[in-house]
């Protein structure tokens, strides 16, 4: 019997161990080859090099799809953060009529396919006249982060009770002090990590930015894309590798702030 | 400080009506309980008091002056809430220090008087810590502190002590009514618990589905109920049905079934206009059981027999049976307590009665 059950764990160890590699193998061979010295992206590798990254400086196209990639996603997460917080204040806090609706709607760009989104909002703005710009894509990325702010401010917000407030209002601060004193610090870990997740989700966005950015403006991912469609350079190996440090370095770190923010703060 | 005056205060929450027409007048420098099961509408009125609810009718009026239209941030009150409500992000001294940013005291005025505030909650050296390294007991204490330190005109309790357990509850109890005398500030407090309200209160205003029952100080609540729901909320009652055969300056005369003719005193009596039908109430701790055969002297007395015994310590409490009736007795522990099946004799006095009339 022990015997069985021993095999048993070993064979979903090693199933787990498969499934690991199946998901990260790819990543760490864009990784492994932006490093490579040889000319073309690919294996065998002849040599380590950080010649890639070299270009990859000095690549006009990438330098500046990288800063509009920055400015767009800072400012979706700043418009986003700031509507997020604003909105699950107002139906966490206040008494709004259809307070379910309002949630389920402003929750609903999770469900809808990116692409339906993309191309609804686009449709839209050419009944209404208006042409593709910067503020249209930058009006998308905020329409598809704000779900994740919202649902992650809520969240904690339902979490701070009501009395801390009332007790900061009966000591002589007016609504908008005890917001700032009390309130804002305590959901700033959640306010922290909506930022970053609108950032993120912004940063890596190829499918609505496609439909939506004017032509002339890449950012990262559809530059990526663009220069696919010529060949496989290895610079898109070394930019590869500074995404995924971005992607998944930032939350990481945005983590590590807040979970040190609210063990200092307690709950 | 200042007296609190609610004029007719009603206050619906759409078809609901939480608080019926309420009239309560709490005077300067009194310690006032609103004592009532859940749901009675005593924390309404409070946070109608506290201006964190607007009454739907009437007028809230403190230290003379309607207050309906002022935000509570204004009002200069000291809330006490069962939660704490501490602030987590600040240090012990920050929270207490708070009000004070909001008022017009210098800065070292504020740190010698959060150091009093501290001092006299007996907590004078947890300053720099954050609330949640503190016991429960302790952050009440804090609560407690930070409400007093900024001299409010009235101060509110919602039931403070109930998030604490049983043995540092009445420590704080003593500890509330202490400080409470020291700074002689006007008080509300809100309890369900009526050992609490008993303990602490100048007058209690016993509540009861949104109406007030009675309003009296702990002895007349407790010894001279208006209501049944009075006499059954403090403490353990048996009501009997009864007839009034009398009435004199100093005694109504009861009837009453086992015990046969009962003169309470006029004053236990004041809501008898006459013969009739009417209920005696007597206290479970006024039935005394005693062995069959015992001379008691100048009492009411039946015979019964012991059903259930529930012991307590210093106390055991007994369900007895006399006929059809069952009552309850609540007795010291005087030598062995008697059992189950035990046949008694059960005995009270009159003057330890009350009578209320039918209905």
């Amino acid at each position: 019997m022990e015997g069985t059950g021993k095999l048993g764990w070993s064979l979903i160890r090693l199933w787990a161990l498969l499934v690991y590699g199946f998901m990260f193998l790819p990543v760490a061979v864009v990784v492994l080859l932006s490093f490579n010295a040889s000319q073309f992206g690919s294996f065998p590798m002849t040599g380590f090099s950080f010649r890639w990254f070299v270009e990859l400086a000095n690549n006009d196209a990438i330098l500046r799809a990288f800063r509009t990639s920055v400015t767009l996603g800072l400012m979706t997460a700043v418009i986003s953060t700031t509507l997020g917080v604003l909105a699950s204040l107002a139906l966490v806090r206040y008494k709004v009529p259809g307070t379910n609706m309002i949630s389920t709607f402003l929750i609903a760009p999770i469900l809808v396919p990116e692409v339906v989104l993309a191309v609804a909002l686009l449709l839209f703005l050419n009944f209404l006249g208006i042409n593709k710009s910067f503020t249209l894509l930058l009006f998308g990325h905020v329409i598809f982060t704000l779900p994740f702010v919202i649902l992650v401010v809520q969240a904690r917000l339902v979490a701070i009770k009501r009395d801390v407030e009332e007790a900061a209002m009966s000591l002589g601060a007016s609504p908008v002090q005890t917001f700032f004193q009390i309130t804002l610090p305590l959901m700033l870990p959640a306010v922290l990590a909506g930022g970053l997740f609108a950032f993120t989700i912004s940063f890596d966005d190829i499918t609505g930015t496609l439909f939506w950015k004017p032509g002339g403006v890449e950012t990262v991912p559809t530059q990526i894309f663009a220069m696919l469609r010529n060949s496989i350079s290895p610079e898109i190996n070394a930019l590869g590798t500074v995404m995924i440090l971005l992607t998944v370095g930032l939350p990481l770190l945005g983590a590590a702030i807040a979970r040190q923010l609210a063990q200092k703060s307690g709950p | 400080m200042s007296s609190v005056h609610l004029k007719n205060i009603v206050k619906r929450f759409g078809t609901f009506t939480a608080v019926h027409k309420t009239s309560l007048e709490i005077p300067e420098g009194a310690f006032v309980t609103l004592l009532g099961p859940s749901g009675c509408g005593k924390t309404t009125n409070l946070r109608m008091i506290a201006g964190l609810l607007d009454p739907t009718e009437g007028e809230i009026l403190i230290g003379g002056k309607r207050v309906n239209e002022v935000p509570i941030h204004k009002r200069n009150l000291g809330i006490v809430f069962q939660s704490y409500a501490l602030f987590p992000h600040k240090t012990v001294a920050e929270n207490v220090a708070f009000g004070l940013k909001y008022r017009d005291v210098s800065k070292t005025e504020i740190t010698e008087r959060v150091q009093s505030a501290l001092d006299l909650v007996q907590l004078p050296d947890v300053g720099a810590r954050y609330p949640k390294e503190l016991s429960g007991g302790q952050q009440q204490r804090i609560a407690l502190a930070r409400s007093i330190v900024i001299n409010p005109d009235v101060l509110l309790l919602d039931e403070p002590l109930s998030a604490l357990d049983a043995n540092l509850r009445e420590d704080m109890r003593v500890e509330l009514k202490r400080i409470q005398d020291q700074i002689g500030v006007t008080t509300v407090f809100v309890t369900h618990d009526q050992s609490e309200a008993l303990a602490l209160s100048d007058q209690i205003v016993v509540m009861s589905a949104g109406r007030v029952e009675q309003v009296g100080t702990p002895e007349e609540v407790y010894n001279k109920p208006t209501s049944e729901f009075v006499a059954n909320f403090l403490g353990a009652s048996n009501i009997l049905s009864a007839r009034c055969t009398g009435k004199t300056a100093e005694t109504v005369t009861l009837d009453v079934p086992l015990f046969g003719t009962v003169p309470v005193p006029a004053d236990k009596a004041a809501l008898i206009d006459g013969e009739g039908p009417v209920k005696l109430v007597l206290r479970a701790e006024k039935l005394l059981l005693t062995p069959r055969g015992t001379d008691i002297g100048d009492a009411n007395t039946a015979e019964a027999t012991v059903e259930t015994v529930d012991y307590q310590g210093q106390t055991v409490r007994y369900f007895v049976r006399s006929g059809d009736t069952q009552l309850q007795a609540i007795n010291m522990i005087d030598g062995h307590p008697f059992a189950e099946g035990d046949s008694v004799t059960l005995a009270f006095r009159p003057k330890d009665c009350a009578a209320l009339p039918e209905g």
